[in-house]
């Protein structure tokens, strides 16, 4: 047997047999019919009923899954959130608090100052008014003094330089008359 | 012996049925064959896949679940950005159709397994399922008002009862006809050329003598590179049959579009 026989004859295989071409043979229609409806409807069955209901469960329970974990997450972030919200509250709180405590302290130390410094101003005003009082009242015994000393050195002069006796009345008199 | 060789390498043959059980119902023979045998193959496969592969209904999926997930959501998806909410009630019903063509076509590419799609009978079947699936559902749903898929509006009178009409029910009724051709002559024809270039190849090999022998690289190489693309065929021909059966599914929920 060669190659080109071989060849040859499968060119012309079918026309050797007394077989039709097996696609389009009826005489197998109704096996092929009966197989296909059985065992398509068997599957159709098991699909609608068993198969895909337990695929589609897995595939809901992961979305069911993510979208909780999703949720969740969201819930979380929020809480943060407000945690932060709450912080922040607090620390301004704190520094307003902070910044008043500073104000009122400062408030009170000035006031307090201001008292004692009025206190001491007054202090001041009373001991220069006293001050001022004894410098006069010196001042006054001590011209006082100036005139007793003039009228004295006034009669040792006219007694030195007049004759005539003068009384020390005369003499404080004359200077009261100049003055 | 040429005969005997020649029924080896026919490449029609692949498609003949042989009966396995004998079984006759009254006039009528529905032995079980090698196109049964497969038919059950193919579901029992799709059925041990899903059961197996979410069996640890794990949340974050292995292997099996995962690509069962992806047919899953490949066929919702499909179904219901063609059909829309409405249509995800016949969402079993798609994914059937899309598994089994699926599971059908990939196992007829194993060498010396039969296609079960590659008979025009069992596409048409398929397609009439469909068909009467769209006719029951649409006059159920809606009535007479399912013929709205035949009166479109936006149309000028003249023209709709000329042509415009005329041509959707030519189209309606040719639905079943195109939608199972196209699977079966893209099996049948897929298949008769594999089956020819790796026969062609072995008789070059089997049959010339000497360096003449390497000639039989060249059908060998083409029987390589028609593969993947059979398998792609296989695929393509499953997602086009599921998809068209959405978009009748979508006709029949809502005719007036």
């Amino acid at each position: 047997m060669n190659g080109l026989s071989i060849i040859m004859a499968a060119g012309d295989g079918g026309a050797g047999q007394a077989k039709a071409f097996a696609p389009l043979d009826f005489s197998t229609f109704p096996s092929q019919l009966f197989w296909l409806f059985l065992s398509f409807g068997i599957l159709l069955f098991l699909l609608s009923k068993v198969l895909l209901p337990r695929l589609g469960g897995i595939l809901e329970e992961r979305s069911n899954r993510i979208a909780d974990d999703l949720d969740s997450a969201a819930r979380m972030q929020r809480e943060a959130e407000q945690a932060g919200k709450a912080y922040e509250q607090s620390l301004s709180d704190a520094r307003a608090k902070a910044h008043n405590v500073a104000e009122t302290t400062r408030a009170s130390v000035n006031a307090e100052l201001e008292a004692e410094l009025l206190v001491a101003d007054e202090q001041t005003a009373k001991q220069t008014a006293q001050a001022e009082a004894k410098i006069q009242a010196t001042r006054a015994a001590a011209m006082a003094n100036v005139d007793e000393i003039a009228a004295e050195t006034a009669l040792a002069l006219t007694q030195h330089l007049y004759p005539k006796k003068v009384s020390i009345t005369a003499v404080r008199k004359a200077i009261k008359a100049l003055g | 012996m040429a005969a005997e060789a020649g029924k080896q390498f026919d490449p029609v043959r692949q498609f003949d049925i042989h009966k396995m059980v004998d079984i006759q119902v009254g006039k009528y023979d529905i032995s079980f064959t090698n196109s049964s045998f497969m038919m059950v193959v193919a579901v029992a496969a799709i059925c041990l896949f899903l059961f197996l592969s979410t069996t640890k209904k794990s949340l974050i999926p292995g292997r099996f679940q995962s690509l069962a997930e992806i047919s899953y959501e490949f066929v919702a998806n499909m179904v219901r950005s063609t059909a829309g909410r409405d249509g995800l009630q016949f969402f079993p019903f798609v994914y059937a159709i899309f598994m089994f063509i699926l599971f059908a076509n990939i196992f007829g590419l194993i060498p010396f397994f039969f296609t079960t799609t590659s008979h025009i009978i069992v596409t048409f079947a398929l397609a009439m399922m469909v068909m009467v699936t769209v006719l029951i559902v649409g006059f159920w749903k809606n009535g007479f008002g399912f013929l709205k898929l035949f009166n479109p509006s936006g149309v000028p009178l003249i023209l709709k009862i000329l042509l415009v009409t005329p041509l959707e029910i030519i189209s309606f009724i040719s639905r079943p006809l195109s939608h199972s051709i196209r699977l079966w002559a893209n099996m049948l024809a897929g298949h008769i050329m594999l089956k020819l270039f790796a026969s062609f190849g072995i008789a070059m090999a089997v049959g010339l003598s000497g360096i003449f022998k390497i000639g039989a690289i060249a059908p060998a190489i083409m029987t390589i590179a028609l593969t993947p693309l059979e398998i792609l065929v296989a695929f393509l021909q499953a997602y086009v049959f599921a998809i068209l059966t959405s978009v009748y599914l979508n006709d029949a929920l809502n005719p007036g579009h």
